[in-house]
């Protein structure tokens, strides 16, 4: 059976992991190349490196990060943060990522979806939604790390990119990130049963009930979170035995 | 030993690379026929479309020289397919290695997303691709498509059916999964295979 994965996240920022609440106050929270090796280690199932100043700063990932992380690291990796052309995205490939993630890039430029996927399939095209409810009880898309708003709806671009050839869907709450106050159910449950690509859901995640309850309640396939691991509020061992012992399927 | 990765157009021939510099095993990565047949070991990576890569490695002459190898050869997921008898990805006829045609998953199962991504349980295991395991282990997959059950089938996993998660025929193998990216247990199977005899 297929298991549900824990994916730490590690948001980068000139080279170092840092996290914040509600994508701002960012603290360093250390090395990521020994931080995702640590994560590997522990059982993490898969890690996500987002380098979260590129898109706003128009920086292009480090290439030589991801190289240091794929010659160190026996998981798989998604990079994403500021990536907007085949270009860009073969040069990450070739030094060792195994997929990447687009946002705004592709959000301005949906074709940009179609042609990754072309050029290298669908598994290593990761979507990234950053999407918030607003008063209306709709949860829109917002753009640049959560800076801009737009009119669209989440559901809608995520059903739009899937059709394009995104092979997984990376959703995360921005009402929810940095909260510990567990994760969106209502549109994580959405996307994850009526797309036919996995849904891994972000923003959160502070007990380890919160990650049953998306599993279970939401449908998620994976489930990814930052703090809690970087801080040391929850093991990763802890937390997949936790889940092991609530029934759901984990790689132990 | 001299280990040879055979070089085509298709992906993640950097992270089988550096997966076995992790377990301390240099590798020549390259389509050179010579450079391929004089190996001890050669791994045939691939992440990709079928047909795309049996072309490139046909336009090269590499089909003839993959079929005709006679030291230990290790296909990984494409390369693993590519073995197979046929694909039904874009109908390709493959190198006739393994008797298993090679399918994509139904979509008439509601629960079942495409492609299969993620750690599944590899059973039904057998020697020597998995010696040394007194457990089944977890693997990293990602793949649509599926090589059948068949009497080369060297483990098994279940997704929606239950397929081939290896094969073994005289000195050819293959695994669906990603050793490379299969953590512990992954690093274990390929130490397996760099261990085998010539």
């Amino acid at each position: 059976m297929l298991t549900k994965r824990i994916i730490p996240c590690l948001d980068i920022k000139d080279g170092r992991t840092v996290k914040g609440t509600n994508f701002v106050n960012l603290r360093d929270a250390g090395d990521p190349v020994e931080l995702g090796a640590m994560y590997a280690k522990q059982g993490a199932d898969e890690l996500v490196f987002l380098d979260i100043t590129a898109t706003v700063e128009k920086r292009k990932t480090l290439s030589e990060l991801v190289n240091k992380i794929a010659h160190n690291i026996n998981i798989p990796f998604t990079v994403g943060g500021g990536i907007s052309s085949v270009e860009d995205v073969s040069v990450l490939l070739q030094n060792g990522a195994d997929k990447i993630s687009v946002n705004t890039s592709a959000f301005k430029n949906p074709q940009l979806v179609n042609d990754l996927a072309k050029e290298f399939g669908s598994q290593c095209v990761v979507l990234a939604i950053d999407t918030k409810k607003e008063e209306d009880g709709e949860w829109y898309v917002y753009l640049n790390g959560g800076r801009t708003k737009t009119e669209i709806k989440c559901f809608g671009w995520a059903k739009q990119a899937v059709d394009l050839g995104a092979g997984e869907i990376l959703l995360t709450s921005m009402n929810n990130d940095g909260t510990k106050q567990g994760f969106a159910l209502d549109i994580t449950k959405q996307l994850a049963e009526n797309l036919a690509v996995p849904v891994i859901a972000s923003g959160g995640g502070g007990t380890m009930q919160h990650f049953v309850d998306v599993f279970q309640q939401a449908n998620a396939d994976a489930a990814l979170a930052a703090s809690i691991f970087h801080f040391k509020e929850i093991a990763i061992p802890d937390l997949k035995q936790y889940l092991k012992e609530q029934h759901i399927a984990m790689r132990m | 030993m001299v280990l040879t990765i055979i070089k085509y157009n298709a992906g993640n021939i950097q992270s089988v690379l550096y997966a076995l510099e992790r377990i301390g095993v240099e590798a020549i990565v390259t389509d050179d026929v010579q450079q391929i047949q004089s190996a001890d070991k050669v791994i045939f990576p691939g992440v990709g479309e079928a047909s795309t890569a049996m072309n490139y490695l046909k336009e090269r002459g590499l089909d003839v020289v993959i079929k005709n190898l006679t030291q230990p050869v290790l296909g990984i997921c494409l390369g693993m397919q590519l073995l197979c008898k046929h694909s039904e990805e874009n109908d390709t006829e493959c190198l006739g290695i393994f008797e298993a045609n090679v399918k994509r998953f139904a979509l008439d199962n509601q629960n079942l997303k495409i492609p299969q991504i993620g750690w599944n349980k590899v059973q039904d295991i057998t020697q020597p691709l998995f010696s040394g395991f007194n457990y089944e282990p977890y693997c990293y997959f990602v793949h649509s498509y599926y090589a059948e059950l068949c009497e080369e089938t060297a483990a098994t996993t279940f997704y929606g059916v239950k397929f081939s998660s290896a094969l073994h025929k005289n000195n050819f193998y293959g695994v669906q999964f990603h050793p490379e990216k299969s953590a512990d247990a992954g690093e274990r199977i390929l130490k397996n295979f760099i261990a085998l005899n010539p």
